[in-house]
């Protein structure tokens, strides 16, 4: 009922999707499965509307079609039901269902009788008991979830896409789920089905298609194919190949972090990082990675534990410490966090000098862009002007402008969340192969990646993060992707 | 995709340093001897083959010259626009060209100029502070009870000073620290320090300040009608460009603007760095208030009343982006002057006060759609030009 096949999609210079290739039947649930940046966001954004592709065909019940925009995508009978949908939390839960189509009464005024009648209608169909009347603020994410799928019945949806759904869900609430997910199935219609999570994967989905790199790779029946297979599809590489990993002398302990916790969040994380060492983080998102970080640079605060840097302890929520302590920081979220979009290249690469560029508390504009001019040049950064806004730049580009800032203070720790999210393939082994070098010339690296293939390539430990705890520790040697993703998801599988 | 070309090596090998890229001198490098020399092959650096990419590797500025900018700038056009309408002023209106104008345009435009130096910081800081005019009338007020309580003149001051700083902290703790809205806490506060100013002096007005001290407040530089205060302004004029354009709290101001979260991550102290503009607002407020008593030689509770929006209208057409991240003193002084300037020749040429509002408003109005319009066709050009180009 659904097909799309050879889409391609280009951000600038970025290829987001090369080949995003779905066939979705009626009566099925089909599982899209890759890496994080293996394109699946974008193809759902392609079903969505929300992204015209570039090129490829887009059939829904076996005719062609170009959606414009979300709406296009809806009268086709397309609806998505994101991880964390966005009800307005006022309006009850009926009027979030009909928001904009409100069934009229006498008089053209809005029929409330009407409304909650269809809305209960709705959720006894799915079989969830939901009361029309509430407010949707304070509703659990799971209920949102199934009034964006009453919402979508009610459009006659007959594709649902459905984004990594569970990410957030408690395991009865994941039961309820995919029983309102057979129903419809059974109904007949079509389910896309996106997840991390295996054992959902192959409990819930008839068919599987696996992704990488923009690029559509296979189809299995579900019953036909193991773990293991798609796993290897998945990553499907030749790993050390693509992460020339150089072999380093380990040096001093830089970091070391003890019992750091925050309740709720982190607990009792202890681990050491050595120099010229690369250690990275991994687990599922929402481990509690990407906050660990944040409270060794200081940007959160943490209630017990110490962060060291060289045996001296850092005082807690207070970048500028760890700054001067010699830590530097790439954060995940480049635009909004790692660097300030609308200043120019040189400005932004000189921000973490300022105090150091200044003398007697004076900055001259002269000194600013020589330094940014040094580093810009030794990482290759490719811009019109280093006047122009970094905005104006690409993904890898701008990560470099985010390193570059970095690597100017000269730093003794980089701490590196996501070093090649949202950057085309071959400026990633770029930013790869500068991480190594900086770990050969004794910097101590702390990566966090949701990129197994880049954990595996690239570190010399791997720590595994599973609900804000380390549930693994591997040496390079031991660590493969079944180890880590058996570390990162084992309790899920006991919780069920 | 294009190919990740070898073994090409990224960073040049380790020598010395170039001056400006090793600030931390003489920090602990904990590299182990022999890791140094790997991955050190140094290779032609080549542009990526397959790349549809023109724009060169970071090294020569390209465009304007330094020169060039500067003539071009916004800032520059402010200036222009100000030199027209003084030179059409000059010609048009009789009397306007003479030392006495100079002099009573710039009495009457320093109460503007002096908040407008802190207010163009924390408008870029991507904050607002509407009190100003209020913490003036409270400092006017009180410098006249307290004179009039037979307290020695230079201690008022004194006190009238702190008064504003205080007040400036009392906003600076709200806004910065407890992360209250600048709009709400500042309309709250416009409010509370005039009734403050209200109940310290009451309906009273104090007028019998010390004739030197008022004669000093009016006098001249020679003959050439400049007032003599000027120059306090001007040594504050170039503090408050030194602080935003060179020094490394100023590059944060500018970040922050744009990004507070982007400005955290380089260490950037946001809710110290507000909290000390608030204390600059309050404080310099309370300078236009002492000057604003003694030029007129009245202590009033309404004393500078509504001067906010006057400010507030001169940094805006002065180029300070009301969103924060952009602006600069030049601009903002040209900006002052500007709607000083006709206001003044309007006064002179006898157009009405009603006349001078609207013409003040319509100014702010156009500088602020000007640029909007100007980057819209730069941006309709931008979008044709990107269509006709072939996919890569």
């Amino acid at each position: 009922m659904l097909t799309l096949r050879g889409a391609l999609k280009t951000f600038g210079p970025v290829v987001a999707l090369a080949d995003g290739t779905i066939d979705l039947a009626a009566g099925e649930i089909h599982a899209l499965v890759g890496e994080n940046g293996a394109g699946k966001s974008t193809l759902v954004k392609i079903l969505a509307g929300v992204h015209q592709p570039d090129a490829g065909e887009f059939l829904v019940a076996g005719q062609p079609v170009s959606f414009r925009n979300v709406a296009d995508s809806k009268a086709a009978g397309i609806s998505v039901i994101y991880q964390e949908p966005t009800l307005f939390p006022d309006l009850t839960v009926a009027e979030n269902i009909f928001i904009g189509r409100q069934p009229k009464g006498r008089f053209g005024l809005i029929s409330r009788v009407e409304m909650r009648r269809r809305a209960k209608e709705l959720f006894d169909q799915l079989g969830v008991p939901i009361d029309p009347d509430r407010v949707a603020e304070g509703l659990s994410i799971a209920d949102q979830q199934i009034i964006e799928i009453a919402k979508a019945i009610s459009l006659d949806a007959r594709v649902l896409v459905m984004d990594e759904p569970t990410a957030a869900l408690s395991g009865v609430e994941v039961d309820r789920l995919f029983a309102v997910a057979r129903r419809l199935r059974d109904a007949g219609s079509g389910i896309l089905f996106i997840s991390h999570r295996f054992d959902e994967v192959f409990g819930l989905c008839d068919r599987i298609t696996v992704m990488r790199d923009g690029t559509y790779i296979a189809t299995h029946e579900t019953g036909a194919t193991s773990v293991e297979a798609i796993v290897r599809e998945m990553v499907g590489r030749d790993i050390d190949a693509l992460f020339p990993k150089s072999e380093t002398d380990v040096g001093d302990v830089v970091l070391k972090v003890s019992g750091l916790t925050r309740p709720g969040v982190f607990h009792d994380i202890d681990f050491e990082v050595r120099a010229g060492e690369i250690v990275a983080l991994s687990g599922l998102v929402g481990a509690g990675r990407t906050e660990v970080a944040r409270a060794v640079f200081g940007i959160d605060r943490y209630e017990s534990g110490t962060v060291e840097m060289f045996g001296r302890q850092l005082r807690g929520k207070d970048p500028r410490a760890a700054i001067d302590a010699g830590i530097g920081f790439v954060p995940e979220d480049r635009r909004k966090q790692g660097l300030v979009m609308e200043l120019s290249v040189e400005r932004n690469a000189a921000l973490t000098l300022r105090h150091s560029l200044a003398k007697f508390g004076l900055i001259s504009g002269k000194a600013e862009r020589e330094a940014a001019q040094t580093w810009g040049k030794r990482l290759q950064v490719k811009a019109g002007s280093p006047e122009h806004a970094v905005s104006t730049l690409s993904g890898g580009n701008q990560q470099k402008v985010v390193l570059a800032k970095w690597l100017a203070t000269d730093p003794k720790l980089l701490i590196i969340d996501e070093p090649t999210r949202g950057i085309d393939v071959g400026t990633k082994s770029e930013v790869h192969r500068l991480i190594s070098e900086l770990a050969g010339r004794g910097i101590a690296i702390l990566m966090i990646s949701s990129e197994l293939p880049e954990v595996l390539g690239m570190a010399d430990r791997v720590l595994v993060m599973r609900e804000g705890r380390i549930t693994g520790r591997l040496d390079r040697s031991e660590a493969t992707a079944e180890t880590v993703m058996h570390a990162a998801t084992a309790s899920l599988e006991i919780t069920r | 995709m294009s190919d990740p070309s070898g073994a090409q090596t990224i960073l040049p090998p380790e020598g010395p340093r170039p001056e400006n890229g090793s600030p931390a001198k003489g920090r602990h490098m904990a590299a182990t001897p022999g890791s140094t020399q790997q991955g050190v092959e140094k290779r032609p650096k080549q542009a990526r083959a397959g790349k549809a990419d023109t724009s060169k590797v970071l090294a020569v500025p390209k465009g304007r010259t330094g020169a060039a900018r500067i003539l071009l700038g916004r800032d520059a056009v402010m200036i222009y626009v100000l030199l027209v309408v003084v030179i059409y002023a000059s010609i048009v209106i009789p009397r306007f060209a003479s030392p006495v104008t100079v002099g009573f345009l710039l009495l009457d435009v320093i109460p503007t100029l002096l908040i407008a130096l802190p207010m163009t910081l924390v408008i870029i800081s991507g904050e607002i502070d509407l009190s100003v005019a209020s913490i003036a009338g409270l400092t006017s007020a009180l410098m006249g009870v307290l004179w009039q309580g037979g307290m020695n003149i230079g201690l008022v001051l004194v006190i009238c000073v702190l008064a504003g700083l205080a007040a400036g902290a009392f906003n600076g703790v709200l806004i910065a620290y407890l992360g209250l809205p600048s709009l709400a806490v500042t309309i709250g506060t416009l409010a509370l320090f005039r009734g403050l100013a209200l109940v310290v002096i009451g309906d009273n007005a104090v007028a019998n300040f010390p004739p030197g001290l008022t004669a000093f407040f009016t006098s001249k530089i020679g003959g050439t009608g400049i007032p003599t205060v000027m120059v306090g302004v001007v040594v504050l004029i170039i503090a408050f460009a030194v602080v935003l354009h060179f020094t490394p709290f100023g590059r944060g101001l500018f970040a922050l603007g744009y990004s507070k979260e982007a400005a955290t991550f380089v260490g950037i102290d946001v809710a110290r760095s507000k909290f000390l503009l608030y204390l600059a607002t309050g404080t310099v407020s309370a300078l236009a208030g002492i000057y604003w008593t003694l030029r007129y030689s009245s202590a009033r509770s309404d004393n500078a009343s509504g001067l906010e929006l006057a400010v507030i209208a001169a940094v805006l057409l002065g180029g300070v982006s009301i969103f924060g991240g952009k602006g600069s003193i030049p601009g903002v002084l040209a900006g002052v002057l500007l709607i000083g300037t006709i206001n003044y020749a309007l006064k002179l040429d006898r157009v009405s006060e009603v006349v001078l509002i609207i013409v003040t408003g319509s100014l702010l109005i156009i500088s602020v759609v000007a640029p909007n319009i100007a980057s819209a066709i730069k941006q309709a050009r931008h979008s044709r030009r990107v269509r006709t180009a072939p996919l890569p």
